[in-house]
């Protein structure tokens, strides 16, 4: 089976997000990037579909943030290829033009199995898995946790999440696109040892793929940090004074026995 | 059918009608108490008039009706939408941001060219436009979104609108498909339901939620150590269930379990939208988080800006010396 992986960029919300001139978009070029979550358990679940027969993964990835580290660390844990994808500037694209280009880089591989994370957590105005599923033509179902190979060839059976831990078992007919939630297993660990050698081994393909233009269908108007209507009363002090402080609400409350 | 009418999407899940239901249909009501259109409920399933009770709120509640929507699967529940999205033209389609509106509302956004915004915790009609409030970064980030072209696929933050509590007068009819439903690519084989669980953290009075913030597993001991002072159990948000740490069973938040202990006792959870909705109802919440902008704080009574790993072990002993 062959695996196309996407795997995206994204703000860390470790760091204060920063809002630029206009109000109306966050500022890129004061964010930190990390790895979208989701797709790093895309790009886990592929290695472990790679691993458990034959096949090869490929990752795909915009020139955006912190990417080539990523990409790295991708080539490091088992990825066959990385392909990544030059943009104008460092600013990661909306949902709908990053759909078409990774769309553009990925129909040639003609993969059997194309796995995205469900969402990026900056998404807002679009969500870019069934964008691509439908820029690929190809049928989609996501909020999907594990990923085996189905009973028939040219099948997997996937796992949808639903409340309650309780999942649905899916048979999906390839070629398709999966988005995920999360892997079979947690992403797994790669020392900075054989990163390091990834770095000196690994050569990223750069597929030729137009920076894709699309028109907003929305208009922000402004964005700004969640206003709360109730806030904590918060508790000051070092550990050993918070700590005191919250044994004796939970006395109070009658909580302690 | 009126060019002001809001459709909404009833979720049937496990073959019963899905709670996030009635607060579509309460954001539809303020939808169209502005302008004066319908509010349009679409129940897609294999015989869907027993659901329709439940659904008065709305002024008419269309069933379509096919072999094909017995069980979950993407593309027959989207051609069928497809469907009656094409045949009211409404101003809106709201679909709920769960498990299978995660897959409908940009599947539908997509193939309509239509706009999308996800996340929304509350629409307003400004003229021509619906002016849309949402929740993006994990919370951290609020958006006004202005959105002008119809039909508008609003995917809503579940717990964001207060169920419809009363009845209506809505009126039943059945929409004939032009042919029937076919299988897509996608099809439901089964039901996996959780293994007995070790701990079910939603019959517990005390829960001491662990996040991201918990940094490894081996500090989920500590959590545990002061959950067994309390008497309680130790839950947490996704994350440490996605790295293993921590069974499912034991996730709370959309995906994972809903929960409404006396004591939530959150160390390192920021707070994610999908985290608040699982432990909202909670009689008492404290937060300990080193980010004073995590929006548990928003959801918490009390609050603590400092580490939880170091306050884990005073807060065994303060509670063990309280105890006596």
């Amino acid at each position: 089976m062959n695996i196309a992986v996407v795997v995206r960029q994204v703000p860390d919300l470790i760091e204060t997000l920063e809002i630029d001139a206009s109000g109306t978009a966050l500022d890129w070029d004061a964010a930190s990037f990390i790895v979208n979550e989701c797709d790093d358990h895309a790009l886990e679940q592929a290695l472990l579909l790679k691993e458990a027969g034959d096949g090869s993964a490929t990752v795909v990835a915009l020139d955006a943030g912190d990417v080539d580290n990523t990409l790295y660390a991708a080539a490091a844990k088992g990825a066959d290829r990385v392909l990544k994808i030059s943009l104008d500037d460092g600013a990661p694209p909306a949902p709908q033009a990053a759909a078409a280009m990774f769309a553009a880089a990925i129909q040639p591989l003609q993969a059997d199995l194309v796995l995205v994370g469900v969402q990026a957590h900056n998404e807002l105005d679009g969500v870019m898995a069934p964008l691509l599923a439908a820029a690929l033509a190809r049928p989609y179902v996501g909020v999907i946790r594990g990923v085996k190979a189905g009973p028939d060839a040219g099948t997997v059976v996937a796992c949808k999440e639903f409340p309650g831990a309780v999942m649905a078992q899916m048979k999906v007919k390839l070629p398709a696109v999966l988005g995920i939630l999360g892997s079979d297993q947690p992403p797994r660990y790669v020392p900075v040892s054989r990163i390091r050698a990834a770095m000196k081994a690994t050569q990223f393909e750069e597929p030729a793929v137009a920076v894709a233009a699309v028109e907003p269908l929305v208009k922000v108007r402004k964005l700004s940090p969640p206003v709360s209507g109730t806030r904590a009363e918060m508790i000051s002090g070092s550990e050993t004074e918070v700590a005191a402080r919250i044994a004796a609400i939970l006395a109070e409350k009658g909580l302690l026995k | 059918m009126s060019a002001q009418d809001v459709l909404v999407l009833a979720e049937i899940q496990r073959d019963a009608l899905a709670d996030i239901t009635l607060e579509l249909l309460a954001a539809a009501r303020g939808m169209t108490a502005a302008t004066g259109g319908q509010v349009v409920c679409a129940v897609l399933s294999q015989e869907g008039s027993r659901f329709a009770p439940a659904l008065t709120a709305a002024d008419r509640i269309v069933l379509v009706n096919d072999p094909q929507l017995a069980a979950y699967a993407p593309e027959p529940q989207l051609t069928a939408l497809l469907d009656v999205t094409a045949a009211e033209q409404p101003r809106a389609v709201l679909i709920g941001g769960t498990s299978i509106g995660w897959d409908l509302a940009p599947l539908l956004a997509g193939r309509l060219q239509a706009p999308l915004v996800i996340g929304c915790k509350a629409v307003q009609v400004d003229g021509d436009a619906l002016v849309v409030t949402s929740a993006f970064c994990g919370g951290k980030m609020t958006a006004e979104v202005q959105v002008e072209r119809s039909p508008a696929v609003l995917m809503t933050m579940p717990g964001s609108f207060r169920p419809v509590a009363e009845a209506g007068q809505g009126q039943v009819e059945t929409r004939t498909l032009s042919a029937p439903l076919e299988a897509g690519a996608v099809a439901f084989q089964d039901w996996i339901l959780p293994e007995a669980m070790d701990v079910d953290i939603t019959q517990q009075d005390v829960l001491v939620a662990v996040g991201r913030g918990i940094q490894q597993q081996d500090n989920v001991e500590l959590a545990e150590e002061l959950a067994q002072a309390l008497g309680g159990a130790v839950c947490a948000s996704r994350p440490v269930v996605d790295q293993g740490w921590l069974p499912a069973t034991r996730q709370v938040g959309k995906s994972g379990m809903t929960v409404k202990p006396k004591l939530y006792l959150a160390l390192g959870v920021s707070g994610a939208p999908e985290h608040l909705e699982g432990m909202k109802g909670s009689d008492l919440v404290i937060a300990v988080n080193t980010d004073s902008k995590a929006p548990i704080f928003d959801a918490a009574h009390y609050g603590a800006e400092v580490d939880a790993l170091e306050l884990l072990p005073a807060l065994v002993e303060a509670v063990n010396a309280r105890k006596g």
